[in-house]
């Protein structure tokens, strides 16, 4: 779209294509609070807009004033809408209507106006714009790569459009340069859930299994992969509970007595679930345990919410709630 | 066992927050006792008059926010509101006024006067007239053609439109659902297929998402666990993993971050702290503290076992290692002779998270000495992040209150007493003397 006369900030009043049209000043009434000190340009955009979205004047003008309104205030989600009802009016080239919104994404990618108008534009380009929107996602997502939006608006477009081949690439490659990343983490559940190629979680599951485990032995501390590791038994507890690559971990990271609060704490989850538990768990839990005066209670779940209470003091109150919930000793 | 690789953007921007707050912190604790005094005192008056002046009169750079008028109006207001400050009854008419002309003839509340009506600035002024309260500010509701508006904005789906042609998610649910119940136009017809929708949106992590297989998020968190509570579906939610979610959203900065890996900021205070207070609201009814789990099975807690313990952890109010040590990290507080005192109208076990670790984040990093409240050091004030900030303040002060009507002990608040804020309803989020007042109002009761 190249740029109007519209964009180059001039006054409106100015101009003659828009001599007919009388300006409606916004209805602020005598005495409005939080009033805005509009700058001169603002104001009179806005009045413009409210006229010729009065009169529901859907021409090109009008396309071109919706423009200007949105470069001022990229949240006036009433002018996004109207520029909707224009853009279909006029059967306008939608491809175009990609670049515009990405003009305005480079400068605000957060706003959640620009990323709905952005899934109505794809939602009537169909499957053809899928490539090149896969592709702009990934760009605002090298730049921020836990943007909220982004990621909504990418889970739409694989479930709407598909694209799904070469996720668990990215969601990978993305997890390469940061393990941290827990929206990386949530997509990659997404896709081996949801993607119609990969047979579904339980298909899935021993091959996350591993790649998680890795994740929590290089970085004991890092919370994604735990909670993934859990996610992956979501409905299959029992599976949780007999699957010793899990249960091992725990007891590998709680013998480096180091980082070790989430290993205890799905020590913890897993004994819950009814995980028996052999001599080399209890030997690593008592190991942790450095106090003369009080011994480590018998009960090794309860052992566990005692030494967490310490260690992760921070959530003391909710350790002991969870001891408190413990099932009663037989 | 850990190979050590440059640190990843999310480790290093921890770091760089961590660094800012723990200096902050250390400052604190080097100081003499009589200026620790200040650090932690409200600054009300300075509060007060930034919120006052933003009512009265914005800079040009608000424009903006020129389509979230009414929630600007919701974040100054609610915040004067708990410092339980008082508005120029003529600058609460120009609200009123105001208000009116942002509602729209066919139902519901745009972002300012003309705009679309849009279901979260009609939350916002709903809210808005709910905390100016009076005669006058909930007539000018038009609870009809706001009802007929909801029934146009529902999706099949269960949830809601924002706006006509707008997008459907958690915040959408939660203030249709919000506004129908304080006016008491709730139905049927509104809730049908609401739980199922926002059950789609727990994940795997236990919070919940804006949409469907979106990442667990506070603010949406927040939004789903109140609307379940509001139509009564609440033991649908798989609520033991929820709170699991949300006790480690709290940081070693004594302040809560939205998502996991991500950072502190000021506004989670209310979104993640207010989760607290809608669980511990869930069980006043019952005497002991219960908590329902996911599978429908109830549990209490016995105060004796945890009567010793508690006594520790409240002694100490948890410990702040010097060197930052992430083994055990939560923040000593220096709070005077605290016991265990379960008397009338207060619980018998703490909070589920560390009340006072976070108010010393919100009094210590979120204030601006010169007024208002921000997400962390280094970013600016503004009025959304004063609304959360002290909404979480208020919360934290309660958080030990079984019975609202009783003012919460001493050692609930932290800094001087005078810090006390005023209780909130945690479902809506406006101060809870407002919310009695409407709910008779539109009860009639």
């Amino acid at each position: 779209m190249e740029s109007s006369e519209e964009d180059r900030g001039e006054p409106l009043s100015r101009m003659a294509e828009w001599r007919d049209v009388t300006p409606l000043p916004q209805d602020d009434g005598p005495n409005p609070v939080v009033p805005i000190a509009y700058k001169e340009e603002f104001r009179e955009t806005m009045d413009y807009f409210r006229a010729i979205y009065k009169a529901d004047e859907r021409s090109p003008r009008a396309l071109r004033l919706t423009q200007r309104a949105i470069h001022l205030n990229h949240g006036n989600y009433t002018v996004w809408h109207f520029r909707r009802l224009v853009l279909e009016a006029l059967n306008t080239d939608l491809d175009e209507e990609l670049d515009f919104i990405q003009r305005i994404a480079s400068s605000n990618s957060k706003n959640y106006q620009l990323w709905h108008h952005r899934r109505w534009v794809i939602e009537r380009l169909g499957s053809n714009a899928r490539a090149k929107e896969l592709h702009l996602i990934k760009n605002i997502l090298s730049l921020d790569a836990k943007n909220y939006h982004a990621w909504s608006h990418r889970q739409w477009v694989l479930q709407a459009l598909g694209g799904w081949e070469d996720e668990l690439d990215y969601c990978q490659q993305l997890l390469e340069q940061d393990i941290f990343n827990n929206s990386a983490w949530n997509q990659k559940y997404f896709v081996v859930t949801r993607s119609p190629f990969l047979g579904g979680l339980t298909a899935m599951r021993a091959s996350e299994v591993r790649y998680s485990v890795e994740a929590v032995v290089a970085n004991p501390n890092n919370e994604c992969p735990w909670r993934y590791l859990r996610g992956l038994y979501k409905d299959d507890i029992e599976s949780l509970v007999n699957n010793r690559e899990i249960s091992s971990v725990c007891s590998k990271v709680i013998n480096t007595k180091n980082n070790y609060i989430f290993a205890l704490k799905m020590l913890l989850d897993l004994l819950c679930y009814g995980f028996q538990p052999c001599q080399e768990f209890r030997d690593a839990v008592v190991a942790l345990w450095t106090s003369d005066t009080h011994p480590l209670d018998p009960d090794l779940a309860t052992a566990i919410c005692d030494i967490l209470e310490h260690v992760d003091s921070l959530r003391a109150s909710y350790w002991i709630w969870r001891k408190n919930k413990l099932p009663v000793a037989a | 066992m850990e190979s050590f690789t440059s640190p990843t953007v999310t480790q290093r921007d921890q770091i760089l927050v961590e660094q800012q707050v723990f200096s902050i912190f250390k400052t604190f604790y080097d100081m003499p006792p009589s200026s620790q005094s200040f650090m932690l005192e409200l600054q009300r008056e300075n509060h007060v008059e930034y919120l006052t002046n933003g009512l009265k009169q914005l800079g040009p750079s608000f424009c903006v926010l020129d389509a979230n008028r009414p929630w600007i109006c919701y974040w100054i207001l609610h915040s004067i509101a708990l410092t339980d400050e008082f508005v120029d009854p003529e600058l609460e008419d120009n609200t009123i006024d105001f208000l009116s002309r942002c509602q729209d003839p066919n139902g519901g509340y745009g972002g300012g006067p003309g705009q679309l009506p849009h279901l979260a600035t009609t939350y916002a002024a709903v809210n808005s007239l709910v905390t100016l309260g009076g005669d006058k500010a909930l007539s000018s509701i038009n609870r009809e053609k706001l009802y007929s508006f909801m029934r146009q904005m529902k999706d099949a789906s269960g949830g809601f439109r924002m706006h006509d042609g707008g997008e459907i998610d958690v915040r959408a649910c939660y203030t249709a659902i919000s506004v129908a119940s304080l006016l008491n136009i709730l139905d049927d017809e509104l809730v049908q297929n609401v739980g199922n929708y926002i059950l789609s949106c727990q994940t795997y992590e236990g919070g919940i998402s804006g949409e469907p297989g979106s990442e667990a998020h506070g603010g949406y968190t927040f939004c789903g666990l109140a609307t379940m509570i509001l139509i009564n579906e609440v033991n649908r939610l798989d609520l033991s993993s929820l709170i699991d979610w949300v006790v480690f959203r709290q940081g070693v900065e004594g302040g809560f971050q939205g998502r996991t890996n991500k950072l502190v900021d000021g506004c989670y205070s209310f979104w993640q702290g207010g989760i607290f207070a809608l669980i511990k609201r869930l069980n006043s009814t019952k005497g002991e503290r219960s908590i329902p789990l996911g599978d429908g099975e109830d549990s209490t807690a016995s105060s004796d076992a945890t009567e010793e313990s508690s006594n520790k952890d409240l002694s100490q109010g948890g410990s702040h290692s010097e060197k930052g040590d992430h083994h055990d990290t939560s923040s000593r507080v220096n709070v005077d002779d605290i016991s265990h005192n379960s008397s009338k109208g207060h619980a018998k076990v703490d909070p589920l998270f560390n009340s006072l670790a976070l108010q010393q984040y919100i009094l210590l990093c979120s204030q601006d000495l010169n007024g208002g409240l921000r997400d962390k050091p280094g970013k600016s004030r503004d009025h959304y992040h004063t609304c959360y900030c002290l909404s979480g303040l208020s919360v934290c002060q309660r958080s030990w209150s079984e019975d609202e009507d009783a003012p919460p002990l001493p050692r609930a608040v932290l800094g001087p007493y005078s810090n006390l804020l005023e209780p909130i309803h945690p479902l809506y989020n406006v101060v809870l003397d407002r919310y009695q007042e409407a709910h008779e109002f539109f009860t009639g009761s």
